[in-house]
């Protein structure tokens, strides 16, 4: 028990990484198992916020540049852009189909 | 700092051109209310202007803006393709009745296309990797509203939802690779990466795999190779026919450029690429398998659909399929091939893609029973939808059969036999669905309602502006040839 919780006071590079392997996991399974659109990009963020705590954690204790914070400042522009178009994709086909389940949206098939 | 600002300024004119022409665009739509056509015209012009000053850049290879882009005769000749390609598309659009549906937003349509065209741009050159996320973000931003421009039409909603959440799921896929390949290599310029794992210490070789793997989803989706291909089909489909044009030819050749540059210039000695930094791991095999799967999932499912939009989606999935197997040798003979390839891909698939459109336009159908009896009522268009396809196929005298021709070439050239047979009975598989068009055509009686499909003066010549390269590139084919190998000259590659 002591053991963790030292391990938990000195945090370092491995405590970043696995938060991010975390949320990476988090966000492939919520993209996989959500039927609701939202629900997915909401999956697509953890995924894109998984890699920008990898490249701040990289650049602090790995490599000693700033590259890894510059990039995560364009990530975060990244989610930004295309959450705002994601979301007005979901608001007009909520409007033609009435739902936002992806399930149903589907009239494209073979 | 500034001079060499304005210095690295000079190499990126395509660029700005294009950056320019966006705003010029936007605002030619609000102060031109009445003449939505006019913005149309803004972006026709700039993108012409950006393809002539990149066919400029075939000079000595520079690195400009700290390694961030690289202008040498490969970006410039996938520029020059890309540019092209969006021209056409721009004409197309001229006779397009979905996009004239919606003639209003005609504005966005053009701004968005010519941002789409930047983003392709800065993914010829990008040699960084924060480079290669942004520009393919661009591109992949720009694409998603355009495929569902017509939005009043549920499927072209539905193909933008799809091709956003599949899009945005790779692409975090493969941002994630790219952070790791930052964490084991601490470099983000491509060279550096390849300067990183030359001296190997500490490189943790099988978290570098799954970085590479991860980063291979994201070119993968991009080109649509199997088994990233999901959003093809239904994006293809549901989008109108000018936008599926564009993404199949443009999307796609900047996607191979992308994925070549990265591949090439991470690589070093024998190894091949950063992927064959594993011991024992034989990564030709790996893009071999997924060329594989690419072609034959393509051809045989589209002997099913009878949708011709569906069908040519299918179709551009085998395509991606043959294209890797030049990646696959990864020769200097091999990568040529890919871009002859796809120069002789553009003209075909665009062609066929206007047929269809036009056809679609006067039958108000792209389904295959649409075409019955069509060389009665559009001798023309059914002349040259046979030659188009034909090409597809790849057979002579077509510009197919010398892209084919290259490709198995190297193939063979490279001792890969076996997959040079699987791509053989591939084409020979494709020839099936496209005869099946060919065969409505010409030896079904037309039905009694259709309608005749007339073509006004400026179509015929639009028609003839990609018919005559599809003939012409398969007769005489030695220039492109060698402005492929000088494109690809400045890797090094055997």
């Amino acid at each position: 028990m002591d053991d963790i919780l030292t391990w938990l006071e000195h945090p370092g590079l491995t405590h970043f990484l696995l938060l991010s392997v975390l949320l990476f996991s988090m966000g492939l399974y919520a993209i996989l198992t959500r039927k609701n659109a939202i629900m997915v990009l909401m999956g697509i963020e953890l995924m894109l916020n998984a890699s920008g705590i990898n490249f701040i954690a990289f650049g602090r204790y790995s490599t000693g540049t700033f590259d890894g914070q510059v990039i995560t400042v364009f990530v975060i522009i990244l989610a930004a852009a295309e959450a705002a178009i994601a979301l007005a994709i979901v608001l007009n086909i909520y409007q033609t189909f009435n739902t936002v389940n992806v399930d149903e949206i589907n009239k494209l098939k073979d | 700092m500034v001079e060499q600002v304005l210095q690295n300024l000079s190499q990126f004119v395509p660029e700005t051109v294009l950056l320019v022409t966006f705003c010029a665009v936007i605002l030619t739509d609000v102060i031109l209310k009445g003449r939505p056509m006019a913005a149309l015209g803004v972006g026709l012009a700039g993108t012409v202007a950006a393809g002539i000053l990149a066919a400029g850049q075939f000079g000595a290879p520079q690195a400009v803006f700290h390694g961030m882009i690289s202008v040498d005769p490969f970006a410039a000749f996938f520029k020059v393709l890309v540019a092209v390609s969006t021209v056409l598309v721009f004409l197309i659009s001229l006779y397009s009745s979905e996009v004239r549906s919606a003639v209003k937003r005609m504005g966005e349509y053009s701004a968005l296309i010519v941002s789409a065209t930047l983003g392709m741009f800065l993914m010829a050159g990008a040699s960084n990797l924060l480079m290669i996320v942004l520009a393919l973000e661009l591109t992949s931003l720009s694409s998603y509203i355009l495929a569902g421009y017509t939005k009043e039409a549920p499927d072209s909603s539905e193909a933008s939802l799809k091709y956003i959440l599949y899009g945005a799921m790779s692409s975090g896929v493969m941002l994630y690779g790219i952070s790791l390949v930052y964490g084991l290599t601490g470099a983000t310029e491509l060279t550096g990466v390849r300067i990183a794992l030359a001296a190997g210490a500490g490189v943790n070789y099988p978290l570098l795999l799954v970085a590479s793997i991860m980063i291979v989803v994201g070119f993968g989706y991009k080109i649509s190779a199997v088994p990233f291909h999901f959003w093809t089909p239904d994006v293809y489909e549901g989008a109108p026919i000018t936008i599926t044009a564009f993404l199949s030819v443009g999307s796609k050749a900047a996607g191979f450029a992308m994925m070549i540059r990265f591949f090439v210039t991470t690589s070093y000695g024998d190894l091949g690429s950063m992927l064959g930094v594993l011991q024992g791991f034989e990564w030709p095999k790996l893009v071999a398998i997924i060329s594989v799967l690419s072609m034959t999932l393509g051809n045989l499912v589209a002997i099913w659909q009878d949708n011709l939009k569906r069908m040519l989606a299918y179709s551009s999935i085998a395509h991606a399929g043959y294209m890797l197997m030049g990646v696959v040798v990864f020769t200097q003979n091999g990568l040529s091939a890919v871009l002859i390839y796809l120069v002789v891909y553009m003209f075909m698939n665009l062609g066929a893609f206007y047929v269809v459109m036009l056809v679609a336009g006067a039958t108000g159908s792209e389904d295959i029973n649409a075409y019955r009896g069509l060389s009665q009522r559009a001798p023309l268009l059914s002349v040259a939808l046979v030659i188009f396809l034909i090409s597809l196929t790849g057979l002579p005298p077509t510009a197919g059969f010398v892209g084919k021709l290259y490709i198995f070439s190297a193939l063979l050239d490279a001792k890969w036999m076996w997959l040079a047979v699987i791509g053989a009975i591939n084409s020979v598989i494709s020839l099936y669905y496209y005869v099946r068009v060919v065969r409505n055509m010409y030896l079904r009686d037309t039905e009694v309602s259709a309608p005749p499909v007339v073509l006004t003066r400026p179509q015929t010549v639009l028609l003839f502006v990609m018919l005559i390269p599809t003939l012409l590139l398969g007769l005489y084919f030695a220039p492109l040839v060698d402005l492929a190998h000088a494109s690809v000259a400045l890797f090094g590659v055997r």
